[in-house]
């Protein structure tokens, strides 16, 4: 009797997992209604969290379509349990059930932790965009349409017939795609209002409200209906977050989850006032991430910076505890040095350096630049010297430049399961500091990168103690939290 | 000139059309409260300018405008609320939700190729411009992005607006108003005829601009396309000057073509022998669109609460009346002969004193207004205006009757 019972409890169980989750992509469309433990709440959050962090740091290092960036998302979705593959065997459907359920469920808690501000938002969708994106391009094209369906995108290919008549307008709308090209796709109509990009800029072919996008185009399409829905949910998420914050198992953890994407943003300085301007030197070649060594070198040599370098270097200053009386002082004097005068300095540069600490014009406090920041935005030009080496500077003289330092030689190689990923230059110093002041080790960070790539931080490696080069990488995040 | 105070009254009873202005407004009454919760503004005596007006229905509509016999009348858009109510409303929750998605094209912005007129003027040379825009758009309209119920309205003095009230062009967003103005802008109107940005062709030619000569060469069907694009281009040396900044070879050339050559079609022929020889073969295409092309203010059509002047409101400063414009018959449409609220009311006048003479004291008081009304526009020349418009107005209640029907099936009412 029970041996019965079984059988037919397992039966009913197969179909139901079958029916909820046909596709690994989907829209997330549905919340879950499940149970869930505390536990695999808190799992699920974040392996997911890790992901998307991942995904952000090789979307810095490589191109998102290339190969290495595929190979390297498919192998951090298998070791974290997340489903990748489209077309999964008899045997593996059960394994994949639970990869698409942890998929489901982990994004809708990421959404309550990362639909609060407006920075939150972009990052959360910018990920989960790249993500979505590396999965639609794994999908077969057998499986396209069927996708399509089940996701209720009625975007229909049309016939052989259609296909004649509209052909020759499609190629004369788009210059990316020729006549051979065009033979091999399916070609979809969507409403206008689903491309207005397109129509904006007369790239598409538009017939009776109609327009024809060939396969090859339609992943654009997709994407942006996936930002919207995202965008809108996240709205709607926001509006019911009281309830969920008054649940006092989750709000520590959603907390942690909000804060890890950015870490500490340094904003609140511990130290204020316990930095000297005659420690600064002596600082810069033992506890400075290489970007600030250099920028702190140009300044001594040259007596001047420029604005991008004054930025990133004078809020860094600001963030290891200068005050802005020092930080007067020890520019003010630098810049003497040069072609400027001090009446001159006071009357232009002075202000800006008030301003960047919150005391001109709207007051804002600015906080020091993160690696991120520094990579992606404001690139150095010739005369420059801010940005991040790793990512700016020429490999071949990044190298020299480490050997210089005392750099082991034999340190110059990738490390890929370095535990400890490094986000912020602030950050950099705050562990130097505590390291060499904990620890009696005057030993320089060694850099290992790769001779051949530029690598971003995330690869430097710290001083050698065993303890914190291990620790989980996201707990370290949390540390610092206030 | 003509006193308005007086003359508005006399319109208001006995000429707006206020029946198939409503069957118009009210959309079939498909949609809940659409009616009562559109927006109208009107500018009163003395210039007051009052926002957030709406009615219940068409009998308030009539009394009310009756009553306050507004100078110009805008139309807005479809709220959440009702527009009277919009201070007490949750502040964020008062949405424009839907309008028409509207087009107001001007003449003031061809200044720069007009060399007829400027400014408010216009006359029977340059309103060929505003029938190329009005083809040029309407087929885009129609068979780009399947539109179906577009209406096309003279200002009263100098351009044309078009109401594009099919269901899906009510709905779209801000951001698809400005993609579909943007879709059929060659030449963006940037404030001042000297931003005006040239209009540049490149290979492969997108269909929309295919069609453009298309348009312009049925619009001009009248008046003998290649003579009628030749006389307005050739002659504006200014145009073709501006239009060959890039090939200044070409330039000269035809520059000593245009001394030699007096007549505009020898001249049209040499400008286009001269493009051919030296292989820019979309030049001539690039003047004759930087010449025709409509000029398009974004900014009218993107915003869905913009308020548009009304059909059948009065231009205050020439009189005339915002008529619909029939598309079949566009090269017959003279905006000059289009009527002015002192002619309506002079012809009323005459109408009742002249015919129906067993009429007067007998029924005026005993007839029900709206059929009164029926015979008072029709024996004006206002009568052939109301035509088109009702005409518009049936094409799009046949659309509305299915969706009604659905509705009623639905609800399951018999």
């Amino acid at each position: 009797m029970q041996f019965f019972r079984k059988q037919r409890i397992s039966r009913l169980n197969g179909d139901r997992q079958a029916d909820m989750y046909p596709h690994s992509l989907q829209f997330y469309g549905q919340p879950p209604t499940e149970n869930i433990s505390l536990a695999e709440f808190e799992t699920f959050a974040v392996d997911r969290l890790r992901l998307l962090k991942t995904i952000e740091n090789i979307g810095v290092s490589y191109v998102k379509t290339s190969e290495q960036y595929s190979k390297k998302l498919e192998a951090e979705l298998r070791k974290l349990l997340f489903p990748y593959r489209v077309d999964v065997d008899e045997k593996e459907l059960g394994k994949e059930y639970e990869k698409r359920r942890k998929d489901h469920i982990s994004h809708f808690i990421l959404r309550l932790a990362y639909c609060q501000t407006e920075d939150l938002r972009r990052w959360f969708i910018q990920q989960e965009m790249d993500l979505f994106r590396y999965r639609f391009h794994e999908i077969p094209e057998e499986h396209f349409q069927n996708f399509l369906n089940t996701n209720n995108l009625i975007y229909n290919s049309i016939n052989e017939e259609e296909r004649r008549i509209v052909k020759l307008s499609i190629i004369h709308s788009n210059a990316n795609i020729s006549a051979v090209k065009l033979e091999e796709m399916e070609i979809y109509k969507v409403p206008f209002q689903d491309v207005l990009d397109l129509v904006r800029s007369r790239k598409v072919y538009l017939k009776g409200g109609y327009t024809y996008i060939p396969h090859k185009e339609i992943v654009t399409v997709v994407l942006n209906d996936f930002r919207t829905r995202l965008s809108k949910a996240l709205a709607v998420t926001a509006r019911s977050l009281p309830v969920v914050h008054s649940d006092e198992r989750l709000q520590p953890l959603l907390n942690h989850l909000s804060h890890a994407y950015v870490g500490q943003d340094y904003s609140i300085q511990k130290n204020i006032g316990k930095i000297s301007l005659e420690q600064i030197d002596n600082l810069s070649l033992k506890s400075f991430p290489l970007c600030m060594r250099n920028l702190h070198k140009a300044l001594r040599e040259n007596h001047h910076l420029r604005h991008g370098g004054r930025m990133q270097y004078g809020l860094f200053l600001k963030g290891i505890g200068l005050t802005l009386e020092q930080a007067l002082q020890f520019w003010r004097a630098e810049f003497v040095k040069g072609k400027v005068d001090a009446d001159k300095f006071d009357k232009t540069y002075a202000y800006s350096i008030r301003h960047s600490f919150g005391k001109e014009g709207k007051r804002t406090d600015y906080t020091p630049f993160s690696c991120m920041k520094i990579i992606l935005s404001n690139a150095p030009s010739q005369g420059d010297h801010h940005g991040c080496p790793f990512r700016h500077s020429d490999p071949e003289l990044l190298k020299q430049k480490l050997q210089s330092y005392k750099i082991p030689g034999n340190g110059i190689n990738q490390v890929d399961d370095c535990n400890f990923s490094l986000n912020h230059p602030n950050q950099y110093f705050a562990e130097s500091q505590s390291l060499l002041n904990g620890k009696d080790v005057k030993r320089e960070a060694p850099a290992k990168i790769s001779g051949g790539s530029q690598e971003t931080p995330a690869n430097v490696k710290m001083a050698e103690s065993t303890s914190s080069a291990e620790m989980d990488d996201l707990e370290l995040l949390f540390q610092d939290a206030p | 000139m003509f006193p308005l105070p007086d003359l508005l009254p006399l319109y208001y009873r006995r000429l707006f059309p206020f029946s198939q202005y409503f069957r118009w407004l009210n959309y079939g009454g498909v949609t809940k409260n659409y009616f009562q919760n559109r927006e109208f503004s009107f500018t009163l005596k003395d210039d007051i300018y009052v926002r957030y007006q709406c009615f219940s229905n068409q009998s308030e509509l009539e009394k009310e405008m009756q009553k306050m016999c507004p100078y110009k009348i805008d139309i807005g858009a479809v709220y959440s609320h009702r527009p009277n109510q919009h201070n007490a409303v949750k502040s964020g929750s008062f949405q424009a939700q839907e309008k028409e998605l509207v087009f107001d094209i001007d003449m003031t912005d061809y200044d720069d190729v007009r060399s007829c007129c400027s400014s408010a003027d216009i006359c029977h040379k340059c309103w060929t411009l505003m029938k190329i825009a009005v083809r040029v758009l309407d087929r885009a309209l129609k068979e780009d992005f399947g539109f179906e119920h577009r209406l096309w309205v003279y200002s009263g003095r100098r351009g044309v607006h078009c109401w594009v009230c099919d269901e899906a062009a009510r709905k779209l967003s801000q951001s698809a108003r400005s993609a579909v103005a943007e879709y059929l802008s060659l030449i963006r109107v940037v404030g001042g005829s000297e931003t005006i940005k040239k209009v540049q062709l490149s290979t492969p030619v997108h269909p929309f601009i295919t069609y453009v000569p298309v348009s312009i060469n049925v619009a001009l069907h009248y008046c003998r396309a290649v003579s009628c694009v030749a006389s307005m281009v050739s002659d504006n040396w200014v145009l073709i000057y501006k239009c060959t900044s890039a090939s200044p070879l070409i330039r000269d050339m035809l520059q000593s073509d245009f001394q030699k050559y007096k007549t505009s079609v020898k001249r049209w022929e040499s400008l286009k022998k001269r493009v051919n020889q030296k292989n820019s073969a979309l030049l001539d295409s690039e003047i004759v669109l930087q010449y025709c092309y409509p000029r398009l203010d974004v900014n009218v059509s993107k915003g869905v609460n913009h308020l548009l002047k009304s059909p059948f409101s009065v231009h205050p400063k020439t009189g005339r009346i915002s008529v619909p414009i029939d598309t079949r018959q566009l090269d017959q449409f003279d905006p000059f002969a289009v009527p002015t609220i002192s002619m309506l009311c002079q012809e009323l006048d005459k109408a009742v004193q002249s015919g129906e003479e067993d009429e007067s004291g007998k029924d005026k008081e005993g007839e029900p207004e709206p059929k009164r009304r029926v015979r008072d526009y029709k024996r004006t020349s206002l009568g052939k205006y109301v035509k088109v418009f009702e005409l518009f107005v049936e094409q799009m209640e046949k659309s509305w009757k299915g969706q009604l029907l659905k509705q009623s099936d639905m609800q399951g009412d018999f």
